[in-house]
């Protein structure tokens, strides 16, 4: 018994952990399938935590921290558009450009504005996403198996980690089931036949970078206004890449890069539970090796276990109308 | 009764920098009727294309469509015009379904689902007409390059394109699969569709059109029915001059085996199997020409036999040396070292490296030996020595070895090739492609030289795309066809007509549409 509590307690720690991995994996594989690498997901996410946590922190409203956050991350995706589809940029050093410029940006402008050593306020609940607590759930707590399965792991997220799961049936509608999904997904794999069917690669492109700019934007926020409770510096901590490694684990679809997300959440779960802990025959791990879980986990995945990947054909290499 | 044509140029013109790549075409395409453009590449027929297709637009002249002129700023524009085109390297999105390409662009609905089901009624009616059999279902990636040329004549339909622009349409296609392909274009003629068909094979140009306009370095040459001329006369308009061969192939005794292949079996990059059992045996004083649809082995041939890649079975041998079996396994370096030169097939991609100039790519492959290196450092004066002799002995144009090597044509960066592996004097040379993108004079060139070579007493094998290429050089044709040897015919007893049966295999795969 206490065994299965231990793994719904982790299980539902990993969902928490999930939601900003999903949302910005969703934004990748956006901006991938249409053949933009989008290696600035970092950067994106720790902008629009900071912008999130600021505006929250100076209106009091997890709103009007969203929308910031979506809006400084569809700028930020704009500019990465700007140097990859005009400029024909390389797509890897302006996204490693966004990297930094923010890993700088935030902690000074946080500093400049608010005088905390480079962090925000700290949010007071108001200014939060809050955990909702599904219909029935106190009701159904003592229901055994179902009930706490329901009660514990689905009820008690906030709004964004629900937008997150949400968001992975819409994008896979949009790629899948609709015209603009297709030409997307077209895009991404042979420009050339998108252009001489007579639709503007350049346009779709930039269409699939504001979608990957709002789904970034999302999990910046979720960070900083629904995990956390404010910016601190480097609070991304490198997700931005782990969401990359899951989208490429996932071979650009959305649920299995949902599934990947999970996978990655759920040992960052684990890492956290095993500090500390005394296992049985090897002791206490010390923190430093359990906190590289998930990235030895990434490494590992991502040098031995995905097989063949299959990019989209033409992702990262800039359309020039003749070659 | 006397339509407006169904296009009509007058003077276009387009420049690019200093470039004049067209000059002045004017242009007339009557209604309903095949009209053949004949040029040599680099000619100007692809830009002269693409601005019929709204790509590119002119810098100066009229384009006139049924009577009216237009000036066409997008591909749309021209589709919206009734001009489609299908084009040399396929506009295909190979992941997704024949239908999903069919509507990519022409959607009209917003949602899939709706969209798919208009077109597949649409279609319907389009494939009883024309006699299409596509599987609307599969993914193109699955289907034949005869399957995915059809696919695109079907989308153009499917876009209401009244004049179709077919560019080099036969350039990949098997003798069985050109055949179907002017069928088609016969049926469409009947159904009242104008098609511009676009290539440098005169043969087909007889076989298929009405009238037929020549275009050499930017202008047109020759505009005639098709009945009123003849190959030849077509030739030399495209050429400019008469080209004839200076080497005759002498009537030498074939020499000792000089390679042997036994029983080679082999796995492609993806690790399926690329050469099934092939045995095969390439003699001194001979050319040994290897045919094909491309992709069905002879680039792992050409890799097994130049030491780039490992048989999984069966033995490879140089001069009665074992240098290619499972457990033995003889590198591209020792293999020039014993006598083996090697012009690769893609030469973009590992026979020259593009950025580098001229002479640092005149040694490639030889930068180790004492010539060339001393104590690990270059020896500028030799390299540059060697690279001006290799300008000099091929006549390569500029005649400029500092200019890297994408600045040189086609035809003169496989020249060079050629004279960085001549240099050595090899016994044994395997060349893949050898006039892939090169252009008429010096195809003629290329082929005098292997020729030499072979009267000289070498042993080469050429592997090439080009039926009527293999028919000119070999003494012996071997055709592969899905990793297996179909057969070897002796030059006496090939004819066009039954290599392309093997080429399409004995079990006919690839014959179907």
């Amino acid at each position: 018994m206490e065994f299965l509590t231990d793994i719904l307690l982790l299980s539902d720690s990993a969902i928490r952990i999930a939601a900003p991995l999903i949302l910005a994996a969703l934004a990748g594989l956006c901006a991938e399938r249409a053949g933009i690498v989008d290696i600035g997901l970092e950067g994106k996410m720790l902008a629009a935590a900071f912008a999130a946590a600021s505006a929250a922190a100076i209106t009091g409203s997890p709103w009007a921290g969203l929308l910031s956050g979506i809006l400084v991350s569809v700028m930020l995706a704009l500019l990465h558009g700007y140097v990859s589809i005009n400029q024909r940029g390389n797509q890897i050093v302006s996204g490693m450009a966004i990297n930094i410029m923010v890993a700088g940006l935030a902690p000074t402008l946080a500093n400049a504005w608010f005088s905390r050593g480079g962090q925000t306020p700290l949010l007071d609940s108001e200014a939060r996403f809050n955990e909702i607590t599904l219909p029935l759930a106190d009701l159904l707590q003592d229901v055994p198996l179902v009930g706490a399965v329901y009660s514990n792991l689905l009820s008690g997220h906030s709004f964004l980690t629900y937008l997150a799961f949400l968001m992975v049936p819409v994008v896979g509608w949009i790629l899948y089931r609709t015209r603009f999904g297709l030409r997307l997904r077209a895009v991404g794999e042979n420009p050339e036949a998108v252009d001489t069917a007579g639709i503007s690669v350049t346009l779709l492109r930039y269409q699939a970078m504001i979608i990957a700019g709002i789904l970034c934007g999302m999990s910046g926020s979720a960070l900083s206004t629904a995990l956390g409770a404010g910016f601190i510096r480097d609070m991304s901590a490198g997700k931005g890449f782990l969401a990359l490694a899951a989208m490429i684990f996932g071979k650009w679809k959305p649920v299995p890069t949902l599934l990947a997300c999970l996978l990655f959440a759920f040992v960052d779960a684990l890492q956290g539970r095993l500090q500390g802990v005394s296992l049985p025959l090897i002791g206490e791990i010390p923190v430093q090796f359990t906190i590289m879980l998930p990235y030895v986990l990434t490494v590992v995945i991502l040098a031995g276990f995905v097989g063949k990947m299959e990019a989209p054909k033409a992702s990262g290499i800039p359309y020039e109308k003749d070659r | 009764m006397s339509l407006a044509p169904a296009i009509e140029t007058k003077d276009l013109c387009k420049r690019f920098g200093n470039v004049q790549a067209n000059d002045n075409i004017s242009l007339v395409v009557e209604q309903g009727t095949v009209h053949g453009i004949v040029g040599e590449n680099g000619a100007g027929k692809s830009t002269l294309l693409k601005m019929l297709f709204g790509f590119y637009q002119p810098n100066s002249g009229d384009l006139i469509v049924n009577g009216e002129k237009l000036s066409l700023d997008s591909p749309s524009e021209a589709m919206a015009a009734g001009i489609a085109m299908v084009h040399q390297h396929f506009m295909l999105v190979e992941p997704f379904t024949v239908l999903e390409n069919i509507i990519l662009g022409a959607e009209g609905q917003g949602l899939l689902r709706h969209a798919a089901a208009d077109a597949k009624a649409k279609l319907k009616g389009l494939e009883q007409q024309f006699g299409f059999d596509l599987p609307l279902d599969a993914p193109v990636s699955q289907l034949s390059v005869g399957e995915r040329q059809r696919v695109e004549i079907l989308k153009a339909l499917f876009r209401g394109a009244d004049v179709l622009i077919l560019d080099e349409p036969t350039a990949v296609l098997t003798p069985q699969e050109c055949d179907q392909l002017f069928d088609l274009v016969r049926l469409l003629k009947s159904r009242g569709k104008t098609i511009l068909f676009v290539t440098h094979k005169l043969q087909e140009i007889m076989a298929v059109t009405d009238t037929v306009t020549v275009i050499r370095a930017g202008k047109v040459i020759v505009r005639t029915a098709t009945a009123e001329t003849t190959p030849d006369a077509l030739a030399e308009a495209m050429v400019g001059a008469k080209i004839s061969r200076a080497v005759e192939r002498r009537d030498g005794s074939k020499g000792m085996p000089r390679m042997k292949l036994e029983s080679v079996c082999a796995q492609s990059d993806h690790g399926h199997e690329a050469l099934k059992n092939v045995s095969l045996e390439i003699y001194d004083g001979e050319v040994l020409g290897v045919a094909g649809v491309a992709g069905n082995g002879q680039t792992e041939l050409l890799e097994v036999l130049t030491g780039l890649r490992q048989v999984t079975n069966g033995t490879v041998s140089l001069s009665g040396n074992v240098t290619n079996s499972p457990n033995t396994f003889t590198g591209p370096i020792e293999l020039r070292d014993s006598g083996l030169a090697h012009v690769a097939e893609d030469r973009l991609k590992t026979g020259v490296v593009e950025t580098m100039t001229a002479t640092e790519n005149a040694i490639l492959g030889y930068q180790r030996s004492a010539d060339f290196c001393r104590n690990g450092l270059l020896r500028l004066k030799a390299i540059a020595a060697a690279a001006a002799r290799y300008f000099e002995s091929q006549d390569v144009r500029p005649r400029n070895p500092e200019l890297p090597v994408a600045a040189f044509s086609g035809g003169n960066q496989q020249k060079l090739v050629i004279a960085r592996e001549l240099a050595r004097d090899p016994q044994t040379l395997i060349v893949g492609q050898p006039t892939r993108g090169v252009d008429i004079g010096a195809v003629t060139k290329i082929h005098d030289q292997i020729t030499e070579l072979r009267n000289a007493g070498k042993a080469l094998l050429v592997v090439s795309a080009d039926l009527d290429e293999l028919m000119t050089i070999s003494d012996r044709i071997a055709v592969m066809c899905c990793g297996v040897l179909e057969g070897v015919v002796a030059i006496e007893d090939a004819d066009e007509r039954s290599i392309g049966l093997m080429m399409a295999g004995s079990s006919g795969e690839l014959a179907t549409p």
